[in-house]
């Protein structure tokens, strides 16, 4: 079906404003077909069902506005940890800023380097599992994404591998457009923990796709960084194999407009899938999760944990489905979204969903918004502790139950320590 | 200590007065008691001392040491060495109880200019307090109140109490709602922190936490007054006949 002219002009706009990345044979296929599925579906529009919340104006436009480069002056997040560090700056591998691409267990490589092989492992993934979430909905920057991000890293995980990955995402140029691709492939049994950082670029498009065997498990950090003036889009697709666990956790504080699509698939009886997020906005913040998960298959379980602290003008976004396909019996699903207001200004807009082909099934979900609670406030400070630092430790409180899905507690502790700053930095 | 003159407060959002001109006096040492019906006010007038919203005082004044308690934000209150044990203790869903006594404690000490308590000292003072009132540390680390008994709430509102060391501790219904063992924890635990520099208001309905913590002074409240003041006699008689007789009696 031919896309209206309106909308089938924008989108050839858009394309012809990206480079065709280099490299042919297997990834040259997978390009061209995503591709083919980008322009079928076009850019996305705000009478979209699934953007009804969240204007693709700015993700939509051939040049990315400009950003300007925040001066973080506290201590890298995670930079204490003993870890893998691959660097990417506005999008661009830095060969020379991170570890060497080897680990036991690990096989690494540059995209491009992948790319370049005739045969790779990394064809069975890549714009696979974002092809298969373009079903019931589509997510046309993922498509772009496979088409157009000529940069990332393809990591294949045979063991536990106990020191994590991180990609580390650094800002520096005013007007970069990023676009990065993220394939990871759990073998059977292995273990992985991949932390993420940093704004990015002006404006970022990344797609991760995950594979996790049977019985492997994947843990997921990220901490979205701080520029105000940025824009990131950005997809999580996973796959879970038989008794597989996948968890992911996100921190996005600040950012003048962030989506983030997360899309599972529970194809392995006795999965479990976490995803949990914590946004902090003050100000000019548009913050989106939109998440899916599939349940299609037995006694798995997902949970889905959404927080956000929004000020002055800040909008938060959840859109969560939990689908749960026939025969997918024995499921547990959860899902909470939560968004505490600090004054009037701000917004949350919410649409949470539960779709259920099987009858034996215990499905639950829950959204609220509300103020600071005035009796624990009230409490508190009968207690001596001042407004400014009672709001923070409520403001923690409510988070909670998001950041404690950060399995290891030295992360975790992290997560908190770099809310406690962003915090500490808005006391009034 | 404690100075009340011709309070009158009213709901700031409807025009319901509360309380009618309460004349009330605490001396450093003493220990006075408040008991009244339901509905008298004696809360009440424990929120507007402690500084809660939603009520208006609309004449009359109220001072701490000579300081006029008033003016103050609730927490410059309790630097000032005011102290609420609240009727009804509130629940702090993700705050840990040991994070919210440190954070307490020292936020108290530095508004009064004073070195903060570093964790090894908190932990042993906690240690210390909280078995004299026989709180389980699995109640320590739990959030605030959460999922606590109503008994184990209460007696929470005294280890806050032990640990913050007020001049001026007001107790809203600290018993009620406790066992017989409880309530002597309580009472030793309020008669641990009697001193000469300290004062204690304690409202009760029963005469039995009065046995234990024996007031120098009973006073009994009325529709938002203080309608007779007299000797620990003053509540046995309360136990024994009611209100009916008194509240006659002055009308
Ligand atoms: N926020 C409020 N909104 C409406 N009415 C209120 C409010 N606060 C107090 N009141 C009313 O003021 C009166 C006094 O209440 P208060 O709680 O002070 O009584 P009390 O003497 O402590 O009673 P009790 O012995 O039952 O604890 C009651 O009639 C109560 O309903
Ligand atoms: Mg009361």
């Amino acid at each position: 079906m031919a896309l209206p002219q309106k909308r089938q002009d924008a989108t050839e706009a858009r394309i012809a404003a990206l480079d065709t990345p280099g490299g042919g044979g297997w990834i040259r296929k997978a390009r061209d077909e995503a591709l083919a599925r980008f322009r079928s579906m076009g850019l996305p529009e705000r009478r979209d069902e699934y953007w009804r919340f969240t204007r693709p104006d700015e993700l939509n436009a051939a040049a990315a506005p400009e950003a300007a480069i925040l001066e973080a002056k506290e201590t890298q997040v995670f930079g204490a940890l003993d870890r893998l560090c691959i660097v990417f700056r506005d999008g661009v591998f830095d060969e020379a800023a991170s570890d060497k691409l080897e680990g036991e267990g690990l096989e690494i490589e540059r995209l491009a380097d992948a790319a370049r092989a005739d045969i790779h492992w990394a064809k069975d993934l890549y714009g696979v599992l974002e092809a298969r979430a373009q079903v019931p909905v589509v997510r046309p920057f993922a498509a772009l994404n496979t088409a157009f991000a000529a940069d990332g890293v393809v990591i294949r995980v045979t063991g536990r591998v106990t020191k994590p990955v991180h990609l580390r995402y650094l800002h520096e140029k005013t007007d970069s457009d990023a676009m990065l691709h993220v394939v990871v492939r759990l073998e059977e049994g292995a273990e992985l923990t991949l932390l993420e950082n940093g704004p990015a670029a002006a404006r970022f498009n990344k797609c991760m796709e995950v594979d996790v065997a049977d019985r492997a498990a994947f843990h997921h950090v990220r901490a979205q960084g701080r520029d105000h003036e940025r824009r990131a889009v950005t997809h999580l697709f996973g796959r879970l194999g038989k008794e597989s666990v996948f968890k992911s956790f996100t921190l996005t504080s600040n950012g003048r407009l962030t989506r983030n699509e997360v899309f599972l698939e529970l194809t392995g009886d006795d999965a479990v899938a976490h995803v949990a997020g914590a946004a902090v906005g003050d100000g000019d913040f548009h913050h989106d999760d939109t998440v899916f998960i599939v349940h299609d298959a037995l006694n798995c379980e997902s949970r889905q944990v959404f927080k956000k602290v929004l000020r002055n003008g800040a909008v938060g976004v959840f859109q969560g489905k939990i689908l749960v396909k026939r025969g997918a019996q024995k499921t547990d699903g959860y899902q909470i979204s939560q968004a505490l207001l600090l004054d009037e200004d701000a917004q949350f807009l919410a649409k949470p969903e539960l779709e259920i082909y099987a009858d034996d099934v215990a499905c639950s979900h829950g959204s609220t918004s509300g103020a600071i609670d005035e009796d624990a406030m009230f409490y508190l400070r009968s207690r001596g502790v001042p407004e400014s630092q009672a709001t923070d430790l409520l403001v923690l409180a409510f988070l909670a139950e998001a950041i404690d899905e950060v399995e290891d507690a030295t992360i975790s502790e992290d997560i908190r320590s770099r809310l406690e700053g962003w915090l500490s930095r808005r006391r009034r | 200590m404690l100075k009340i003159e011709n309070l009158e407060v009213k709901l700031e959002e409807e025009d319901k007065e509360i309380l009618k001109g309460v004349d009330l006096e605490v001396p450093a040492g003493a220990v006075h008691a408040i008991m009244g019906p339901n509905g008298s006010g004696k809360s009440t007038l424990s929120y507007v001392l402690s500084g809660r919203d939603g009520y208006e005082v609309t004449g009359g004044t109220a001072t701490l040491e000579g300081k006029d308690l008033l003016g103050m934000e609730p927490e410059e209150r309790a630097a000032a060495g005011l102290f609420l044990a609240f009727q009804y203790p509130v629940e702090i869903p993700g705050v840990g109880n040991m994070t919210f006594l440190r954070t307490a404690l020292n936020a108290q000490k530095k508004a009064r200019g004073e070195p903060e308590v570093s964790a090894g000292d908190f932990l042993k003072l906690v240690r210390e307090k909280s078995k004299a009132l026989e709180i389980e540390p699995d109640m320590l680390k739990r959030p605030v109140n959460v999922g606590f008994s109503g008994g184990e709430k209460k007696r929470n509102e005294i280890l806050q109490m032990a640990i913050l060391e007020p001049r001026m501790c007001i107790l809203d219904e600290t018993d009620s709602g406790l066992d017989v063992d409880a309530m002597r924890l309580v009472a030793e635990g309020v008669n641990a922190l009697r001193d000469a520099g300290r004062a204690f208001l304690v409202i009760t309905h029963y005469q039995r936490l009065l046995d234990h913590i024996r007031p120098d002074v009973v006073h009994i409240m009325a529709n938002g007054r203080i309608v007779k003041s007299g000797g620990p006699e003053l509540a046995l008689e309360v136990e024994q006949n009611g209100y009916a007789d008194i509240l006659a009696e002055v009308a």
